[in-house]
This record gives C-alpha cells, structure tokens and sequence, in this order.
C-alpha cells in the first residue's frame, strides 16, 4: 500500500526523519518496502515574475523576458507565445535540475544571453490532475499569488513522500490512513485522531426515495445507503487529486473521486450508484439468478453463477457486490442524482467470486480479508460530508441502514502471564493492558486476568496468542532476550534408514559418481521415449493443475531423468558422466486416488564415457550391495526391460525379491535421448533394500592357519553363465572352499568355436588345522568331476 | 708360518683396496676365509707345527681372520651404501607431473547444505523427520490454521490432486504428523521438497527444498526461537552473522516473524545481493498456533512451541553465490563438479 506522508500527517503527528519511521514500522509489523520521494528529479526551479516581454532582435519566433524571481530580475529567451507581463511562471535557474536527467544552463539564443529557462507543464512532468492548466501548449502560467523565488515544488505542493507498505493479510485495518496513523501513534508514542465529520442538516428523506432489501444477511451483515442529489460531476480539487494519486489512485471525476478517497482514508469500499438507473428505486442484495450476467466498469460481460453476491435493483444485477459495479448504473457526466452505497460483505463470499470472474479489485481485496462493520457507516457519512465540503451535490436527509450482525466490541478474557511465558518477557500486568491499550484494546486488569474489548476492525485478534503477538511487535521483538530451552546440548538422532542413505551417498560419489537432483513430476510422453508400450503404462498419481502436460504426472521411474541429465551432458560435449539420484517414485494404490500413494525410495544409476560397461556399473551395485551387508543374500539373473538392451540387463534379486533392474541402454531408447554412445543404467529399489539391510557387524578372528592357493582352467560352451559355475565350484569344494575369484573369460585362437576359457583362483582353508594337500587334492577333483559331468567342461 | 699368515694378511689388504663390487667382494671372501680359502688351507697344516707353537699360531690366526672379516663387513657396507645412492639418483622423477587422481563424484550442492545443517540441528538436539510429498489437504492446511477458501491458499498455488490430496506446499505437514504421532517433548526438524505451481525463472522454481523446524515442550517462550535461530545463523553464515526478528503474519504461527540475517557477502554495510539492506531475509519463524497444537491433540495451555522453515536452495544459492536456481536442476557435470 502506498502512503503519502502528508495525506497520513492529517491524523497523527510525524517528527521524526521518514526513513527512522520506515524502520519503526517495519519492526512493529507494518513493512516498508520502500520510501519514495516525489519529483526528486526537480530542483532549483523557482516561482518568477514576467516583468516585460521584447521581441529578440537577431529571431523572429525567439522574444526576450525580464523576470524576476525574488532575489534578482534575470533576462530569459523564450520560444514561448503565451508569455506577458505580469504572470507568474515556473523559472529553472542556471543549474536547475529538470525530469529526463536535463540541467539548465546560462548560455546565448542567437547572440542575446538567457540566464535561465520559463518551464512548461511539459517539461516540469505535470499533469491537469497536478495543477490546472499543466497539460496546455506554452509556459506553466500559475493561476495563485506565491512568493517570489519559492521553490515551484513547495508552491505547487508537489513535495512529499510515499511509503511502500507491504500489509499483511491479517491486518486490513491498516490498509488505510487512519489505519496507519494509528500504527504510527503507537509506534512512535504519539496520539492520532480520526477525520472530523460532521454532516450538515439537509432535505429531504432517504427513505422516500429508495427501498432497499437485503435477502442473504450472512453474505452481507450490514448495508448502508445514501442519496445526493443534483450530483454536479466535475473534476474534484486539486489537493484530493494528488493526494489520489501519490495513493496510486486514477483521478477520474469528483464523485468517483470522494468513494475512493474515503476508501484510502477510511478503509472502506464504496460505491456511488446513478440513482436514475436504478429501476425501481429499490436496490436488493441477492445472489445471482441462474443465466444473469453483467458488463462490469471494466467493460467485460460477465457470466454470474448463484453463488455469487450482486447488488440488483428491481430487475436485474447492477454490481457484483464488494468487486465491482456495472456499466449500467455507472456515473456519467449526465448523472444527476446518485446512491452512495457502504456495506460489509462476506470476506469468503467475495474472494470467491472474485477468483471465479478473474477480477481483482482494490475493493474485493480488502474485503476478502474481513472488514470493520462500523466503519460502513463512518465511510458514508464522511462521503456525503466531502459532497458537501466539495459543493457536489444536495445531501439528503438520513441513510438506510440495514444491519443482521453484532457491532459491539468482542470480549477477550486472558491470563496475562501466559503471554510472558509465551514470549519469554517479565512484563507487569500494567505494562501488558498499557500496550494493548494504546493499541485502542481496552484492557483492564483484575488479579492474575485481563479483560480486553477488541474494536470490530480488529478481527484477527481471537485469543492469548494474538495479544502475545500485539504486546510483542509494540515492545520490541528485538527486546525479547535470546534463551536456549533445556536440552539444547543433547545431541540428535539420525534413523538407521537415514544414516545408510548418508553413506550410501558418500559411497557412491567415493566410486566416481555425481548426484543430482530433478522434478518429481513429467510428462506421461516419457514411457514412449523409454520403450514402454501404450498397454504397460503404469498407473500414475496425476495433477490436477499442472502448470502443463509435461509436468502433468507424479514419476514411476527415476530412468527418464537420468537418461534426461546423461543426454545434456553428453550434448553438451561431457567425455564421461556418472550419476546417481536418490527419491521417491510415486506408485498409487489404486485409481482414482483415495489414499496417499506409496512412495518409494529409489536409487537411479547412469553413466556412459571411456572404459564404462555392464560390469562397471554392475560392480559398483555390487559394493553397494556389500555395504549393506546384503552380498550373500544378493543374486543377478538375466533379465528384460523395454528401456535396456536385451542381452546386457541383469536383474538384482534380495532373497530371490527383485530390488531392482540394471544394464546397458537399448539403442533404441539412446537414440530417442541423443545419445549416441554406450550408456549404462540402474534402478533399484532402495526402500526394499534398506528395509532389507543388514549392517551389525561382528568380529570374526583372523585365520590362524595358511591357506592353499590353487589356479583352474577349463573350458565350457559360451551360453554357459559364470554363476552356474560357481555354483558348481562352491558345491564341490564344500567348506574349506574360502574363496573363490573369476580372473580371465577368453575367446578366441586356440579356444572352439562356440566355447569360452574360464579361469578361476580357489582358496582352501580350514579354520582348526593346516590342511593337507591330500585334503585339498580331494576337494579340487570334486570340483573338476562336478564341471566335466554337468557342464561338459575340459581342464586346459 | 708366521710368515705365510702376515703374508696372506697384507696380500688380502691389498686385494681388498681394489675391489668395487658386491661380487667380488664376495668371491674375494670365499678365496680368502671360506672353507676352502687360503687362510683355511695354511690353518690345516698347523698340526704339522709343534704342540708349543699351535696356541701361538692359531691366536695369529683367528686375529688375522676376524681382522680381514671386520674390514670385509666395513667394506661391504660402503660398496652396498654406494650402490643405493646410484639407484636413488637414477630414480630421481619429475614430482611436478600431475598426481593419478581417482575419480570421485560430488553430493549435489543441495544435499552439501542440508547435510551441514541437519549437524548443526542434530548438535542442537533436533531429531529428523520426514514425511509423504504427496500429502492430504488437511494435514498441509487444515491442522495448520488454514481452512477450506482461506485466503492463504490462494498465495500457496498448490497443485491438487484431487480435493483432498495435493503435493505438499511446505515441509508443515511433516511437524503435523509428529505431533499426532508422538507427545512432547518434541524436538525435530524436516527437510524434504515441496511443490508451488510457480512457472520457472531464475529465482522460481515449481519444486524446491525446505526445511523447517518444531519445538514443542512445557514453558518453551520466543525467546527461546530467537536463540536457536541466532545460533543456527551464526554457525552457518560465521560468528559475525546478526540475527534480526521482524513481526510478520503466518496463520500457523502467533506471534510470527521473518527473519533477516546480515548479508554475508557485505557484512551489512550493503551491496547488490541484499539490495543495499545489509540483510538478507532468509527465514519464517513463529510461536506455533494455540489452534495447530490444538488439532494434534496437545493441550496449548499446559504446551508451548515453535517452529520455523527457510528455503534450502536459496540458502544454497546464497552460500555459493549461485544467481539461478535452475542451475540447481539441470545438473551439469561442470556445474556439479564445483561444490
Ligand atoms: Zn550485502
């Protein structure tokens, strides 16, 4: 909200430097966002006399004026023609500062010198709603006396200061001047008043002229009306204007004028209705019929639903209440008699029909957030009281006043050393009902409550929180001593889950790779681009309001986006990439959602670059899999996904479950990524493998006897998988088989077609006893015999 | 006899001079003292002396033996320390010529920060937790004093679901679900993303990172959320880092407060980052509502509490002096690579 200092000066006394101001309110809850100083941009412009005017000697369109501005006469060049003797003018002296960055300097016009410059509205950014006349062809010419030499920005009242207020939505009470000045009395211990209004008796009476019916009470507890008659529509004076405007106001026209006025002044909307329009002379609050519509101020036919508040007359809807009026009741430069109309609507019931229309306006943003149920009738006594200061119009007598809800102040009981508690202060019962006070809560003290009356434009106050909350921005949130509640140097605890999520990071980035971190929500088109057929799209979680289709869907797989990461890497020329991503994926229940979807820790893997294969990616799954102390429980097998190509993907199996699918990306799939290079890929499920994982280690002692090393070769059919081997290998050797270690796959000269050289490194050891070669020699045939019988494999 | 061994003595000091390796230096010793040497064949024919003269000789004997040992070893030893010293010469290498670095990755800028403070919170006792991104209506606005048509839904712009599920707008919901899960005292803090239907530019991004905090135990006064804060801000931005506590308005927070720290780049003095404030604002914070204790069944009479939450990734930009967040969630390798 933007605040001219001297329009808010009016209610309360401002002593002090604007910008300490700023900071007061700022830290007592209203925050500056900016202090601005009007026409910074103007300096050393003066108010001058024209004492003659003389034709220049060397041009025929240039005339040479003697002015005088106060301390001095100077001799000025002119192209101007409306200059003569005698008039008052704005004078910009040597050195004078003009809007556009101009400086003015003394200098000679065709050989005759000019000390200076006579300025236009033009040139001085002066519009008619600044000063009559601003906008004509020619010089400035002032219509008042001023004093010689006074500063044009002092004469002309264009001075001043705005603050920019950011107001939060709990306080619409300070959306207005009085408002403020009575935040600024509390902040800076001043007193503030409200604008005196007295209306003058007048004729007639309202109630002969128009009937007014309010059918929905709860959507509008309180509806005041007016009459001004013989309204004469003019501009309003200049001082309102400005004043408007430093508000960010439009002037428009003087009735138009007075309703926002009183709504910058007061807080309360108002609207002024063409009383000859008026069919009927009989305004009805209602919610909109089925098929109505209205052409707002703004124009724009506007289709009402019956859930919305419009004002109507006899026949149909004239405004859409507290968002805006119709073009069909709108104040013309024809009107002659008007309604002035001051209501409190319901603050839900208007943001709703504001959303549902996609019209904001000043007025429904101040009454969504709640307003003052007797400030409607001060509004309109102050409008009529400005028709009448302003000679706009004929009041007449009276107002219609239709009110269905309470207007007295709220009774509020508290225990006034919660709210030191609450805040960790040791005020004094006295010193607490003092703020709230001051703060125009009457509060009383009795024993260990205090009784507080909260005014009706102070809705946002419901309890002991609230006052804690007036009590503390009043003495000082910077007053309020730091502390450290008890138990501040006990340490926190991290879950089992999340410590092995911090270490399976720190592992994963210790083997090389990168994380990174992408949307949760894409498009449904990604299931295409990784080979999942229309058939074997999962079901997903969808938004409803997605900013746009390729956001639309809550992700299944984190595959999509690591090929998504892979591919801007690699185009934008990355030798070798390797990341990984930790987050859910998000599988509903079941469609349509009626509970939450599980979602489920995934961990993605990717990389592509020199030396990167299946069995670099397969290893560092492996690692991680021994990490969580999983290896013995962990089997691979060959397996198939759309994404992966069908002769290098490996399924992980924990206990025979599937936890996830790795291998290298399917030709296909790259391509659709613009990846024209090998690239490996992983998603395991973490949640089962946390859910799985075994971390308690034990001490096993160290062998005390040696062990026996041995080498075997043999060869076997290509088709023929290592883990079938081993299996056969850990079957033979029984238990003192230690280990047993795959070395060297070799095809090729020397080897049969179709077949595969395996070698493999064994350890025996026996934990009790040095083993004998015969022991051993034993154990090695079985694991020979075991190979040549099943596997039809031949020793090398 | 006599003779023969001083004669075998100076001939072996004389070969002994001239030799320059560790092989004749051994061939030298097997020739002079081995089994079949030369001081071995003359020590044979001592039973050829008579008995008188055998101890004489044979003391003559061993000394000279343990003499030549003795310069034999001393030998030895300088040959050996002068073959090292060549081999150490001749593996003299370039130590300028760039290490063999292996590779290793980096965690996410995001995750850098949320790291270190998750440990300044958990020194300060702060437990974690965590919570659904998919997430009801009521636990992100309802229990958190935001009902249906509320104002402060429409400053969220969240994306629903359907009418009652939505992706979370904060962290909030996470404090909600302890509170109804376990009675004070509570002490958390939940980091987690979160989701406003915001179109992306450099300072907005429609999924972004959060953490908040929740406080919850007997007597726990705004004082105490001023110090906690205090402490947390200086152990992030440096000792020298002031906190300042503005009154603001948040429907599950009274009284409330935004919170300014001031701007590490400038110190306060004021720059382009903190807008010639010498503050930067970097946190909500307030005394949780009498109504949210309320919902979750904890009594706001006999409890007290406070929460806070700041945005991660703008604590993360600000910290690395990163000027778009998008940067965040592109996840280039160059870009990764510097934290
Ligand atoms: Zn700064």
């Amino acid at each position: 909200m933007l605040m001219p200092i001297n329009w808010v000066k009016d209610y309360v006394e401002i002593d002090m430097d604007i910008r300490e101001l700023a900071d007061k309110l700022t830290m007592t809850g209203s925050k500056v966002e900016e202090v601005i100083t009007l026409r910074e941009n103007i300096s050393n412009v003066v108010v001058g006399r024209i004492i003659s005017v003389e034709q220049h000697p060397n041009a025929d369109k240039l005339v040479v004026c003697n002015v005088d501005v106060g301390t001095e006469v100077i001799q000025i060049v002119t192209g101007a023609s409306n200059v003569a003797p005698g008039q008052l003018v704005p004078v910009a002296l040597h050195g004078a500062k003009l809007p556009g960055g101009v400086t003015i300097k003394k200098g000679k016009l065709r050989g005759v010198e000019s000390h200076g410059m006579m300025c236009s509205g033009e040139e001085l950014e002066l519009k008619d709603s600044d000063y009559p006349g601003a906008e004509v062809d020619g010089i400035l010419i002032l219509q008042e006396e001023y004093p010689l030499g006074m500063d044009i920005k002092e004469a002309l009242d264009l001075n001043g200061q705005v603050v920019d207020l950011e107001i939060t939505s709990n306080r619409p009470d300070c959306l207005s001047m009085v408002g403020m000045a009575r935040e600024i009395a509390v902040s800076t211990g001043k007193s503030w008043r409200m604008p005196k209004i007295d209306v003058m008796p007048s004729i007639g009476n309202v109630k002969d002229e128009l009937q007014v019916v309010v059918e929905n009470p709860d959507l509008c507890p309180r509806y005041i009306a007016r009459i001004v008659k013989d309204v004469k529509i003019g501009p309003s004076p200049q001082w309102m204007r400005r004043r408007l405007a430093a508000a960010g106001i439009r002037p428009i026209n003087n009735i138009v004028d007075i309703t926002n006025y009183v709504m910058l002044e007061l807080g309360q909307p108002m609207h002024a209705f063409d009383y000859d329009k008026i069919e009927g002379r009989k305004i009805v609050v209602r919610t909109a019929k089925p098929g109505e519509s209205i052409v707002t101020l703004d124009d724009k036919q506007r289709s009402l639903t019956p859930d919305m508040l419009v004002i109507a007359d006899a026949s149909k809807p004239i405004a859409v209440a507290g968002v805006m009026g119709g073009a069909n009741s709108e104040i013309s430069a024809d009107t002659k008699h008007i309604v002035f109309e001051s209501a409190l609507f319901n603050g839900t019931s208007v943001r709703l029909t504001s959303k549902a229309l996609g019209l904001r306006s000043e007025s429904s943003s101040r009454f969504e957030k709640g307003l003052d149920i007797n400030m409607t009738l001060t509004a309109i006594d102050r409008a009529v009281q400005l028709v009448q200061e302003l000679g706009a119009g004929t009041v007449v007598e009276g107002r219609i006043d239709v009110l269905n809800a309470s207007t007295d102040n709220r009774k509020l009981t508290a225990k006034w050393n919660r709210i030191n508690q609450l805040l960790g202060l040791n005020l004094t019962a006295d010193e607490i009902a003092d703020i709230l006070n001051d703060l125009g809560l009457e509060t009383s003290v009795d024993g260990e409550s205090i009784t507080t009356l909260v005014p009706t434009y102070r809705n946002d106050i419901e309890g002991e929180a609230d006052l804690a909350e007036e009590v503390a921005r009043i003495y000082g949130y910077d007053r309020i001593p730091m502390t450290l509640m008890e138990g501040s140097a006990a340490k926190g605890i991290r879950t089992e889950n999340q410590k092995l999520v911090d270490s399976i990071k720190l592992a994963l980035t210790g083997m090389g790779m990168y994380e990174v971190i992408t949307y949760s929500f894409t498009s449904p088109r990604v299931y295409e681009s990784i080979g999942i057929t229309v058939d074997m799209v999962p079901e997903t979680v969808r938004i409803a309001n997605p900013l746009g289709e390729d956001q639309s869907i809550m992700r299944t797989t984190l595959m999509p986006n690591i090929l998504e990461v892979l591919s801007r890497n690699y185009n934008r020329r990355i030798e070798s990439c390797s990341i990984f991503e930790i987050n859910p994926v998000f599988l509903p229940k079941a469609l349509p959602l009626t509970d939450l979807p599980d979602e489920v820790l995934t961990l993605a893997m990717g990389e592509y670059g020199d030396g990167v294969d299946f069995y670099t990616l397969k290893g560092k799954i492996e690692a991680l899999i021994s990490l969580l102390g999983l290896s013995k429980r962990t089997d691979y097998q060959k397996a198939v996904h759309p994404a992966l190509h069908p002769g290098r993907t490996a399924e992980v199996l924990v206990d025979g479950k599937s936890a996830g699918i790795f291998g290298e990306v399917h030709p296909r799939t790259a391509e659709n990524y613009e990846l024209n290079t090998r690239v490996i890929m992983a998603e395991l499920n973490l949640q089962a493998l946390l859910e799985n994982a075994d971390t308690v280690r034990k001490y096993k002692a160290l062998p005390k006897y040696p062990a026996v090393t041995r080498d075997l070769a043999f060869i076997v059919e290509k088709r023929i998988q290592a883990a079938q081997i081993l299996d056969l290998i850990c079957k033979g050797g029984g238990n003192i088989l230690e280990e047993v270690s795959l070395f060297d796959i070799y095809e090729g000269s020397q080897i049969p077609e179709g077949c595969k050289s395996m070698a493999y490194s064994l350890t025996y050891r026996a934990s009790d006893r040095t083993l004998t070669d015969d022991e051993v020699n034993r154990a090695h045939q079985r694991i020979i015999g075991l190979l040549e019988e099943e596997l039809n494999a031949r020793l090398r | 006899m006599r003779d023969k061994l001083e004669q075998i003595k100076r001939k072996a000091m004389e070969a002994m001079d001239s030799l320059n390796n560790l092989d004749q230096l051994e061939e030298f010793r097997v020739k002079t003292l081995g089994k079949k040497g030369e001081l071995t064949l003359v020590l044979r024919e001592m039973g050829k002396l008579p008995p008188e003269e055998r101890p004489v000789i044979g003391q003559l004997a061993n000394e000279i033996r343990s003499y030549l040992e003795n310069e034999l070893s001393k030998k030895t030893a300088e040959l050996k320390n002068a073959a090292l010293e060549k081999r150490l010469a001749e593996e003299a290498i370039d130590v300028t010529v760039p290490g063999k670095v292996p590779a290793l990755g980096k965690l996410h800028p995001v995750t850098k920060v949320l790291n270190e403070l998750k440990d300044i919170f958990l020194g300060m006792g702060f437990d974690v937790a965590e919570g659904p991104e998919v997430e009801w209506d009521s636990y992100n606005f309802e229990a958190l004093n935001i009902p249906k048509n509320h104002p402060a839904r429409d400053v969220q712009d969240t994306f629903y679901i359907n009418e009652n599920i939505l992706l979370r707008t904060h962290t909030s919901p996470v404090q909600i679900r302890t509170m109804l899960k376990k009675k004070p005292p509570i002490k958390v803090i939940c980091p987690g993303r979160v989701y406003r239907s915001d179109a992306i530019d450099a300072t907005h991004s429609p999924i972004f990172h959060q953490i908040e905090g929740l406080v919850v135990d007997k007597n726990i006064t705004m004082g105490d959320l001023k110090g906690v804060l205090d402490v947390f801000a200086k152990q992030v931005f440096g000792p020298e880092t002031k906190t300042k506590f503005r009154p603001h308005h948040f429907p599950f927070t009274e009284p409330s407060a935004e919170v300014d720290v001031t701007c590490a780049i400038c110190h306060g003095s004021g720059c382009r980052v903190c807008s010639y404030t010498g503050w930067i604002e970097i946190l909500g914070a307030g005394m949780v509502h009498p109504k949210v204790l309320a919902y979750c069944g904890i009594d706001p009479q006999e409890y007290s509490g406070f929460a806070f939450g700041m945005g991660l990734d703008r604590i993360t930009n600000l910290k690395y002096g990163i000027d778009d967040i998008r940067l965040l969630f592109e996840n280039d390798i160059r870009f990764l690579k510097q934290f």
